[in-house]
């Protein structure tokens, strides 16, 4: 049984990667866009699903260790001519002018120097908890901000960096997915996902259970900000210019959106939530762009993809809590109408 | 600096400080009593704006009925979305109202984008509050010691209405504990109803003289307020009404004094809030006036 | 070294209230001990003492020899002190069998990293770390329901797996905190089978609160009585059963019943 959905698991990730490779040949390059942003987001609600879902901290501070991770990213694969030209206003500081390294290392980095700030925004933070932990972390994310638009020297400030090598590929942006699904199905299946979701039950009877809350909280809090940095650093390397006002609590709430649409601590429900929501963002920009029918001359309605999206999260909090999966994963004995064995879950 | 200055930025501070303490007595209630961050006050901020707006631009008002009409339809509303996305979740987690809210937040900002448009707007400016008065040596703006005088009665009105009427019993009763009041035969629903227009009410007054402070009004104005109102709370002591006024005060006069003092910090004004919030909630989580609780196991 | 557990003069207060007042007791390796008491005593804020849930204003906590008094709760646990909750507090939503692997957490040897990749040494220690936790089902009479949620389960059973789950964490003292609380007589019976074979089994020493005086007397060995957070009587059943300041404290309730 065990080798036989190892056998199903293995075909369909080589159908899957047999997927990318045509779409990489075949899809244009708007549509591939759309895709590499899927494996990004996908990347960003594990990172989110993590500590709201698995562990159920409450932390709303994704936009603001995606920009660490982006700007990181930024500053160390752009070449010393584009940074040159790009700090017009103040030149950037030695020996960040300087340095040029691949993506591979570069994106390492940005996941890091992330993961470092998670790690040292936890020691406070993760004294609060519930709603506290919310606006304290949003507060984080906001001062991050406000640092990033007066670090003139080191960030451009308002201007923001242009001329980011587009490094990001699909085979970039999804090859990281699956390894982030990979590991974190791992994780959340091993007894350090036991403690978490013990954490996330109760805490009190979790720590008399000989659980170290503040080690295992935070932990998860720097992973998670390991992994936002890293999404942040493919969004910018994709994108190609990074500026403060991408990195407002606007950016939190998409990947809030897909965590609760998909299911509160749930990974197969956030990646199918991500690929969702990306394609459903990207197809409603027409509504926000103007548009010609015929005679009828429609101006764009700025603001209108966020209001469908508040809904939709309303919508769901409302009236379906459970999202697609709540708090469930996948299991291919879906499949062979086996009913559930929950000796062995998740995605095998 | 020398001290004429210090005397005008301290009326400054008191006026912002006082707008402040408005707007977060309307957190501090709802927290009281629900225990969430409503996450939609700052739009209730910023849709009082507009209904002054649209007062005087469709219906052709003199402002000060403006001013009413708005402070009654914001009080609707606030009643309306505490029914709307708050009162169906109030026995799931607490999480789920959390995000309600932010959910309503995101909403009313938007879809306040697509109606009203994204350009800014021009907010009245009646000239009594923008003439010029002079203090001794010190010159303000007529709004700036208006402000502080109107908060202060509404201060008073809503202390006293808390503290000394039947009404404001069940209030208290039901913040603190929301079981026992039920048993006791307090209409829960009408209370924490009632909770939601009053602080509303207030947050309609403090977005009116927040449009009369900074005369330019868009969907987004309602932000900051919104969140440096509940930080003010939080610093006080939340669920602590005093502790609301107190903590408004602080932040309104060291946001301007900080501008005032170090303007080479002018840029992180709007971080010196956050960095305040997570000093308090470090040295005394309860805020300065809260009381502690400890939990039973 | 004949002491397990050492408690030394231990007060709190919690504002103006003195909870327990010079709380002091030794426990002896394989002993089973009972502390009684009107409600509202005491008693389990002595065992958010000795867990480490609540620190005390005064006194002083000794378990194996080590000062224990201002460890957290998880170092505590660590040491060897496991205990249930008055209101039961099992992982409700989580599976029978996962209640009972959270409480082998705290020994687990393998790194985050280890875990996140399933490598070979994580494999083999997650499979001894089942294999003792059936073990440990099939001993308490869980193991057909392992897959079930443990808040789905009967109020009896529950107590048995948060029983079972202090268990799991591989304590040489046992807190219990009412294990017999809202079960009928036939029950409380079965329970107190169920006490003394855990005791020979796992080779533990008990502490035990506990209203039911038939379970009480029936089992421990020693008995405190705390009244208002002070101590009015130590020593045998039959001694308690005798004692008039208990009767006293008790007033209305039948010592035999
Ligand atoms: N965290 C706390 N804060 C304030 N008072 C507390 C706290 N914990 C316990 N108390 C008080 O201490 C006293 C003793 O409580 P405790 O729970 O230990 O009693 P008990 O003997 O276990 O009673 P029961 O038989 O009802 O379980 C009670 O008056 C209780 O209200
Ligand atoms: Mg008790």
């Amino acid at each position: 049984m065990w080798n036989k959905k190892n056998l199903y698991t293995g075909i369909s990730l080589i159908l899957f990667i047999i997927f990318i490779y045509w779409a990489d040949n075949n899809l244009d390059p708007y549509k591939m866009r759309i895709l590499i942003l899927c494996g990004i987001y996908v990347i960003l609600a594990l990172s989110l699903n993590l500590v709201n879902g698995f562990t159920g901290l409450f932390s709303l501070g994704t936009a603001g260790f995606m920009a660490v991770g982006a700007y990181t990213c930024a500053l160390l694969t752009m070449s010393p001519e584009m940074k040159e030209m790009a700090f017009f206003l103040e030149p950037l500081i030695w020996p960040l002018n300087q340095i040029q390294i691949p993506f591979l290392p570069a994106l390492i980095i940005s996941g890091l120097v992330s993961a470092v700030i998670g790690f040292l925004i936890a020691f406070p933070v993760l004294r609060l908890k519930g709603d506290y932990l919310a606006i304290a972390t949003l507060g984080f994310s906001e001062i991050l901000r406000v640092v990033i638009i007066n670090a003139q020297s080191i960030t451009n400030g308002a201007l923001g960096l242009k001329g980011i090598p587009k490094y990001t590929t699909v085979y970039w942006s999804w090859g990281l997915a699956l390894l982030t699904i990979y590991l974190m199905v791992n994780l959340i299946n091993s007894s350090y996902g036991r403690a978490l979701r013990a954490i996330r039950e109760d805490e009190t009877a979790a720590q008399v259970m000989g659980i170290n809350l503040f080690y295992h909280k935070i932990t998860a809090f720097t992973i998670s900000a390991f992994l936002a940095g890293i999404g942040g650093a493919l969004q910018g390397n994709l994108i190609r210019t990074v500026d403060p006002t991408m990195y407002v609590f606007q950016l939190t709430f998409q990947i809030l959106l897909i965590v609760v649409l998909g299911g509160i601590g749930s990974i197969t429900g956030s990646v199918i939530a991500a690929v969702i929501i990306t394609v459903l963002m990207e197809a409603l920009r027409v509504v926000e762009s103007p548009m010609t029918i015929g005679p009828l001359h429609i101006p764009g309605i700025s603001g209108m993809r966020m209001v469908v999206f508040s809904l939709l999260l309303m919508v769901v909090i409302l009236f379906y809590q459970q999202g697609f999966m709540g708090q469930r994963e996948f299991s291919w004995d879906w499949l062979s109408r086996k009913g559930r064995d929950n000796e062995q879950t998740i995605g095998s | 600096m020398n001290f004429q200055l210090f005397l005008q930025n301290l009326a400054n501070g008191i006026s912002l400080g006082s707008l402040y303490a408005l707007i977060a007595i309307g957190y501090t209630m709802v927290y009281g009593i629900l225990r969430f961050i409503n996450f939609a006050h700052g739009e209730i901020i910023m849709l009082a704006t507009y209904f002054v707006y649209f007062g005087i631009l469709i219906f052709s008002m003199p402002w000060w009925l403006a001013f009413i009409f708005s402070i009654i339809l914001t009080s609707l509303l606030g009643m309306g979305i505490e029914k709307v996305a708050y009162k169906p979740l109030r026995d799931s987690p607490r999480i789920s109202i959390l995000i309600s809210a932010i959910g309503v937040s995101f909403l009313i900002q938007n879809l306040s984008l697509v109606i009203f448009g994204g350009r800014p707007k021009a907010f009245c400016q009646p000239s009594i509050f923008t003439k010029m008065v002079t203090f001794g040596n010190v010159k303000i703006t007529s709004i700036t010691f208006i402000t502080p005088i109107i908060a202060g009665i509404l201060l008073y009105f809503v202390t006293y209405l808390v503290n000394n009427t039947k009404t404001g019993m069940a209030m208290r009763a039901t913040a603190k504990d929301f079981d026992t009041a039920k048993l006791m035969g307090i209409d829960i629903d009408k209370i924490i109803s009632l909770t939601f227009t009053l602080g509303s009410a207030l947050a309609a007054v403090g977005g009116i003289m927040w449009g009369l402070r900074y005369p330019q009004i868009h969907p987004f104005i309602g932000t900051m307020p919104g969140l440096k109102c509940f930080i003010a709370a939080v610093v006080g002591g939340i669920g602590n009404i005093p502790g609301a006024v107190l903590g408004g005060f602080m932040l309104g006069i060291m946001e301007i004094m900080l501008v005032a003092f170090l303007p080479g910090l002018t840029g992180y004004r709007d971080a010196f809030a956050f960095v305040l919030l997570i000093i308090i909630l470090l040295v005394r989580p309860t805020g300065i006036l809260g009381e502690k609780i400890a939990e039973k196991v | 070294m004949n002491k397990l557990l050492e408690v030394e003069d231990i007060s709190i207060k919690f504002g103006g209230l003195t909870a327990v007042q010079n709380f002091s007791l030794d426990l002896k390796p394989g002993e089973i001990v009972g502390l009684i008491g009107p409600n509202g005593a005491g008693k389990t804020t002595v065992f958010n003492i000795i867990t480490g849930i609540y620190k005390p204003t005064s006194g002083k906590i000794f378990f194996k020899g080590e000062d224990i008094t201002f460890l957290r709760p998880d170092q505590i646990t660590k040491m060897g002190i496991a205990r249930t909750f008055q209101n039961i507090r099992l992982f409700t939503n989580l599976p029978v069998i996962e209640n009972v692997l959270v409480g082998q957490h705290l020994r687990l040897k393998s790194s985050w990293f280890n875990a996140s990749f399933n490598t070979r040494s994580y494999r083999k220690e997650e499979k001894e770390m089942r294999e003792r936790a059936f073990k440990l089902l099939e001993d308490v009479g869980l193991y057909e329901m392992r897959n079930e949620k443990a808040g789905s389960l009967p109020y009896g059973q529950q107590r048995r797996l948060e029983i079972a789950r202090a268990l799991a964490t591989n304590p040489e003292l046992v807190l219990l905190d009412e294990p017999a609380a809202g079960m009928s007589p036939q029950e409380s019976q079965e329970l107190m089978e169920f006490i003394r074979e855990i005791r020979e089994r796992f080779k533990v020493t008990i502490f035990m609160i506990e209203h039911h005086m038939r379970v009480v007397m029936g089992i421990c060995e020693r008995i405190k009585v705390i009244d208002h957070g002070v101590t009015i009587a130590h020593g045998t059943p039959n001694e308690i059963q005798n004692n008039d300041r208990v009767i006293e404290a008790y007033l209305g309730v039948d010592l035999n019943a």
